[in-house]
């Protein structure tokens, strides 16, 4: 569980790009945080992680995020870079793979043993010790999806999971995501795949909630996407 | 590929070098990065003007390259940026020494000619074995082999992340020039009225990834302390090659060999 009590966060002083902002999501939830680019959907997710800090309270499981227990916290939430280049750095899948659960002091074999349990569920085996350089952008993301899954965390954050991939790739990604038992945070400008993977939406506005509630009710509210410079998705426009 | 994404590509051929599998690529790490120091250490040692005595330490990395199966070619083409630079070093030593030191052919050759070309050597040797090292070694390796060797943590990381930001900034920068090329055809290069504004550019978009990167690691738990992949035991043969190379530099640097085997087949 994670909530947000009355947070607010500024980069700049007296410019603040969240306001005031409260909310719940629950465990095994899958929440979409939509909005138009600068609405603060990236900050919240750093905010969540403890990247930035900003006033009011960010709770998870009831514990409040401060830098004594930022490892700790951190160990529970999984993010997935949208850039998966800025995600992999190791040489190899297999090692960016290892890195996480390798700090969190497992051993070597128990890590392993993780790693090809995860790359199993993915169907992602043979990508196990490719080069990172080497393999394509859908490939990448997999892998970088595989990275945090490693981790065993208990809620999974994603920033922008299906930007630049090609249709299949997309598909892949959104199966990959749906299959996850976690609680999921996806931020993302994608709604086809927002409807797609998630039960409920946060609709972010200048930093502040503009709409909160079920995926199905948000995405089909043609007035209020077009007010925050978002378009129906394209599967409910057709129809 | 522009010449930037070319650089990214040869970096990356660096890391296939280094998986190759050969008696050297299997031998441990340490025992590369002891004796590559310790044949730098020699090689540097010489005289200025011990040409003669210099030149058998050519043997050490002409076998090694043989063994390796890495082709020498392959070295001098990837060096061929820095090559010049070091080959440039003694460059004004004839102009400052001119005594004549000795004479080959009825044609006298001052003491900067022979001594530049010393220094020469020296860095070329160097250089050599400095890229055999790494040919043969994954870069993980050589950084376990670091910490075995007692080399503090911060430093060794600091290695490990400066290797992978070199990638991260030619990619930035091959981003960058393809993108000012695009709107700049025919020119060759980066124009000087760019420069100032193209490098504050490429600092800033470097720095925004590596903080994204380190932002990343953070995440996964990491705290000031790389675990690096594990490497073998230290092992007999090891010993026994570090040993040998230290005996053959001792041998190469305090006797001449040169004069030696000269005077074998003069006799």
């Amino acid at each position: 569980m994670i909530e947000f009590q009355h947070v607010s966060f500024a980069y700049e002083k007296g410019r603040e790009v969240i306001r005031d902002l409260s909310f719940r999501i629950g465990d095994g939830e899958s929440v979409g945080l939509i909005g138009a680019n600068g609405a603060g959907k990236s900050t919240v997710m750093k905010l969540m992680l403890g990247l930035v800090s900003g006033e009011g309270k960010i709770l998870v499981d009831g514990e409040e995020l401060t830098k004594q227990n930022l490892s700790l916290i951190r160990r529970k939430l999984g993010f997935v870079l949208q850039n998966s280049d800025n995600q992999m750095f190791m040489p190899t899948v297999y090692e960016d793979m290892m890195f996480a659960p390798l700090n969190y002091m497992l051993s070597r074999e128990e890590a392993e043993k993780r790693v090809d349990a995860v790359l199993g569920r993915l169907g992602l085996q043979e990508l196990k010790y490719r080069h990172n350089h080497r393999i394509s952008g859908g490939e990448k993301r997999m892998a970088a999806i595989a990275t945090v899954l490693a981790m065993e965390p208990e809620m999974i954050l994603m920033d922008e999971p299906s930007s630049a991939l090609d249709p299949y790739n997309r598909r892949l990604v959104i199966n990959a995501i749906r299959e996850l038992g976690q609680t999921k945070l996806i931020s993302s400008h994608d709604l086809d795949m927002i409807l797609d993977t998630c039960d409920r939406v946060i609709l972010l506005s200048g930093g502040e909630i503009a709409a909160d509630g079920p995926a199905e009710e948000i995405l089909r509210d043609r007035a209020l996407l077009e007010s925050h410079h978002l378009e129906l998705p394209l599967r409910l426009a057709d129809k | 590929m522009n010449k930037m994404e070319k650089a990214l590509h040869e970096l990356s051929e660096m890391d296939d070098l280094a998986a190759l599998s050969s008696p050297i690529h299997r031998l441990h790490p340490a025992a590369k990065l002891i004796t590559t120091i310790l044949y730098i250490v020699v090689t540097v040692s010489f005289d200025k003007y011990d040409l003669g005595g210099l030149f058998p330490m050519l043997l050490w990395p002409v076998l090694l390259f043989q063994l390796s199966g890495i082709p020498v070619r392959t070295c001098f083409y990837k060096l061929r940026i820095v090559l010049p630079l070091v080959m440039a070093v003694g460059l004004f030593n004839p102009f400052f020494d001119r005594a004549a030191m000795l004479t080959l052919g009825g044609v006298a050759v001052s003491g900067g000619v022979v001594s530049m070309l010393t220094l020469m050597l020296k860095g070329v040797f160097c250089l050599m074995a400095s890229f055999l090292l790494m040919a043969t070694t994954p870069i993980d390796s050589l950084c376990a082999a670091l910490r075995r060797l007692h080399v503090p943590g911060t430093l060794v990381t600091l290695l490990l992340l400066t290797y992978r930001y070199v990638g991260v900034m030619t990619e930035e920068l091959a981003v960058m020039t393809d993108a000012y090329h695009l709107r700049a055809p025919g020119q060759k290069g980066i124009h000087v009225s760019a420069w100032g504004s193209f490098l504050g550019q490429l600092l800033l978009r470097s720095m925004d990834r590596a903080q994204e990167l380190y932002g990343s690691m953070l995440l996964r738990g990491y705290h000031d302390h790389f675990h690096y992949a594990p490497i073998r035991a230290f092992a007999a043969r090891d010993g026994i090659f570090t040993i040998a190379c230290a005996l053959c530099f001792a041998l190469l640097r305090f006797v001449n060999v040169g004069q030696l085997l000269g005077g074998l087949v003069m006799r």
